[in-house]
């Protein structure tokens, strides 16, 4: 599908309560026009389960649940053997999480979902830090950046260790699809959750979304900056099908100085700091690359 | 069928295949694991038309059963101990959504000191999950209160989640005699599984779990609490439905035995009853008039039924196989709120924790002291600790 056969219809509805350029509605918004209709959503303690429905008024259009906040692969494997013995095997069984509720107190369901090859797709949309309670960091928060539990203080400043690389996480689980996209890679994004929604067994896209209040950016720059994080190999486009591995962009290898200015949450990072990130980054994408020719076949 | 000699885990798994429970996620855990071996072994041999879900905890076995059960299909699970503990967070969202899904608990201490014998302190954390729950004291009423349980559970007016408790060991790992039923007869008590509750369709989109302000929350707990309520007269046609199909009565909110002219009764709960029962006929034969209710119940709890049992008694003690620390055994709480303004006087008895043995000689004790109570009107001790070295009883 090209982006602009992409459906009107709306099946995460406007009136929803997100910030001003959230990534993550903006990911909800356009999965939910590829997935369609005959989708069923599992949606954890996040920021989109607030946003996207308080009683009585409610964005979804397909029938969603939540449960708590560790357990959404649990909850979407219940959904999907349910279904199953009620003759409806062809409802796609979501499970949308942000990275605390999947790389951090959801990873052990993650695992167990996975390592048991349910038929569910698992969405983690990756805003870098707990944005519902107010931009704590997490496992997926980037190396140096401010959060209100690394804050910028007198004897440290920022978070001290690099992101948690979840989608190597997943691969090693052997199942038949993980992949890694953007908000603001709209076709990339939508190849991948085509062919996710067509796939059985377990599915894992991890999906780029920019928070404006948690990152400090303006609420205009959203796509700007995932764009950025991708030119700069910050974050890695690729995917991951039945083993074979293939990086679907290459990254220009932009300094990241330029994706780190447009965020206020790196403001505070020293010169050593950013070449301490400039450094990660080519080690990390010699590392993808290698990988994946490894497993290109 | 003729009787066959099982285990109580066995007759819980027995139970859950018979009730067609279409969905089952269990972890194991000792002394619970022969339920999800014994549930696999039906699964696998074709017995069992269920989707059996090898989850990586316990905390993923019931939040795979409230996806399932609230995907509208008839859910089963069953604990232990720390694995309740650690799926205590879920127990209250499966009441929030009233889903009717049914657990089995074999009762066992929870750490530390690790042990893995027979206590209740793991069940009573969830004494206000909204659970209805039940004790059992015999192998063929683990059986036959699973199937019961379903139904109580699935019954509109309930829409709950129930627990069947068992004692860890004595009953899970003891083989007794056990009529098992036959699935005609399973089928004519249980209905066909529909959910009585809202659930999960791509046909007909509804949300489960909402976010929800203040303005409407305290409705729905109103809402359980009533379920709760109405719970027991439902508890007693599912009863009285039972006795007159398979002509086992085993009590409704409680069991009461010899209490009619007692001076003083005692209220236990699971597989303690039984030396009790042995008890109050050894002390009749003496000429001793004691009474004994059996606790079937623990949510709803049986205030009426005690309260009037209660008003004739010279003295009640309560037995507890656990403790709230600093204050006594939560069932000893629980009675004293029911029978109050009463007047009588009521001692608590806390025995047999991290599976030490109860034997008849402790109930003895705990009837002399309760006929001691009934003669002088005093309590000379209201929470009594049995056979605990260096405490005086």
């Amino acid at each position: 599908m090209k982006l602009k056969d992409m459906p009107d219809e709306e099946l995460f509805t406007r009136g929803h309560t997100a910030c001003a350029g959230c990534g993550g509605a903006i990911a909800v918004r356009n999965l939910m026009k590829i997935l369609g209709k005959n989708t069923v959503v599992q949606n954890p303690a996040c920021c989109l389960l607030v946003f996207g429905g308080t009683y009585p008024w409610v964005a979804w259009k397909v029938p969603y649940q939540d449960v708590a906040f560790e357990n959404t692969a649990a909850c979407a494997t219940g959904m999907k053997r349910a279904l199953k013995t009620r003759g409806k095997d062809d409802t796609v069984v979501l499970g949308i999480a942000g990275d605390g509720g999947t790389a951090d107190i959801g990873i052990q369901a993650i695992s167990g979902a996975a390592e048991r090859n349910e038929d569910i797709l698992y969405v983690m949309y990756d805003n870098e830090a707990y944005m519902n309670t107010g931009i704590q960091r997490s496992g997926s928060t980037p190396f140096g950046a401010w959060t209100t539990t690394t804050p910028v203080g007198k004897v440290r400043s920022g978070k001290a260790n690099f992101k948690k690389d979840m989608p190597s996480i997943m691969m090693a689980h052997n199942i038949p699809y993980v992949a890694t996209t953007t908000v603001a890679h709209i076709q990339d994004f939508i190849n991948k959750f085509e062919k996710a929604k067509k796939i059985k067994g377990f599915r894992y896209i991890q999906v780029f979304a920019p928070c404006p209040t948690g990152w400090r950016h303006d609420t205009a720059k959203t796509i700007e900056i995932a764009k950025l994080a991708v030119d700069t190999g910050m974050f890695t486009l690729y995917e991951c099908e039945n083993g074979k591995i293939t990086i679907n962009r290459k990254p220009k290898m932009t300094p990241v100085a330029d994706y780190l200015k447009l965020q206020g949450r790196f403001r505070h990072l020293t010169e050593a700091d950013i070449q301490k990130i400039q450094d990660w980054v080519k080690k990390k994408w010699e590392a993808d690359e290698k990988f994946a020719q490894c497993r290109s076949q | 069928m003729p009787m066959k000699v099982v285990t109580g885990n066995y007759a819980a798994a027995y139970g859950s295949m018979r009730a067609r429970a279409r969905f089952v996620a269990a972890y194991p855990i000792t002394p619970q694991t022969f339920i999800v071996e014994h549930i696999s072994e039906f699964v696998s041999n074709g017995e069992m038309d269920c989707e059996y879900v090898e989850v990586e905890s316990e905390h993923s076995a019931l939040s795979a059963c409230v996806a399932a059960s609230g995907t509208g299909v008839r859910s089963f699970t069953a604990t232990s101990s720390q694995g309740l503990v650690l799926m205590h967070e879920i127990l209250p969202t499966a009441t929030g959504m009233r889903l009717p899904i049914v657990m089995a608990v074999v009762n066992r201490a929870i750490a530390a000191p690790i042990n893995i014998w027979v206590e209740h302190n793991d069940i009573m954390p969830e004494r206000d999950s909204g659970w209805i729950q039940v004790f059992c004291d015999n192998n063929q009423e683990v059986q036959d209160m699973i199937l019961q349980s379903f139904r109580i559970a699935e019954d509109k007016r309930v829409a709950l989640p129930m627990i069947v408790n068992l004692d860890a060991f004595i009953l899970s790992h003891t083989v007794e005699p056990v009529d098992l039923m036959e699935q005609e007869a399973a089928d004519k008590f249980l209905p066909k599984f529909t959910s009585p509750s809202h659930i999960i369709d791509p046909d007909d989109p509804k949300g489960l779990g909402v976010f929800t302000p203040p303005e409407f929350v305290q409705e729905s707990r109103w809402q359980v609490d009533k379920a709760m309520r109405d719970a027991t007269k439902v508890i007693a046609e599912v009863n009285a439905a039972f006795v007159k199909q398979f002509g086992r009565d085993h009590g409704g909110m409680i069991d009461p035995y010899m209490v009619d002219d007692a001076d003083v009764v005692l209220v236990t709960m699971g597989t303690v009853s039984s030396t009790a029962h042995e008890v109050v006929d050894d002390l009749r034969a003496e000429g001793k008039k004691v009474g004994l209710v059996k606790l079937r119940f623990w949510r709803p709890y049986p205030r009426d039924e005690l309260r009037k049992i209660a008003e004739k008694a010279k003295a009640v003690g309560v037995y507890d196989r656990a403790v709230s620390f600093g204050v006594g055994g939560p069932s000893f709480i629980e009675f004293r709120n029911a029978a109050y303004g009463l007047g009588v006087p009521t001692v608590n008895f806390i025995a047999g924790l991290g599976g030490r043995d109860v034997s008849s000689a402790d109930i003895r004790f705990m009837y002399e002291r309760l006929l001691e109570t009934a003669k002088t009107g005093k309590v000379k001790r209201d929470v009594v600790w049995i056979a605990t070295r260096g405490v005086e009883q």
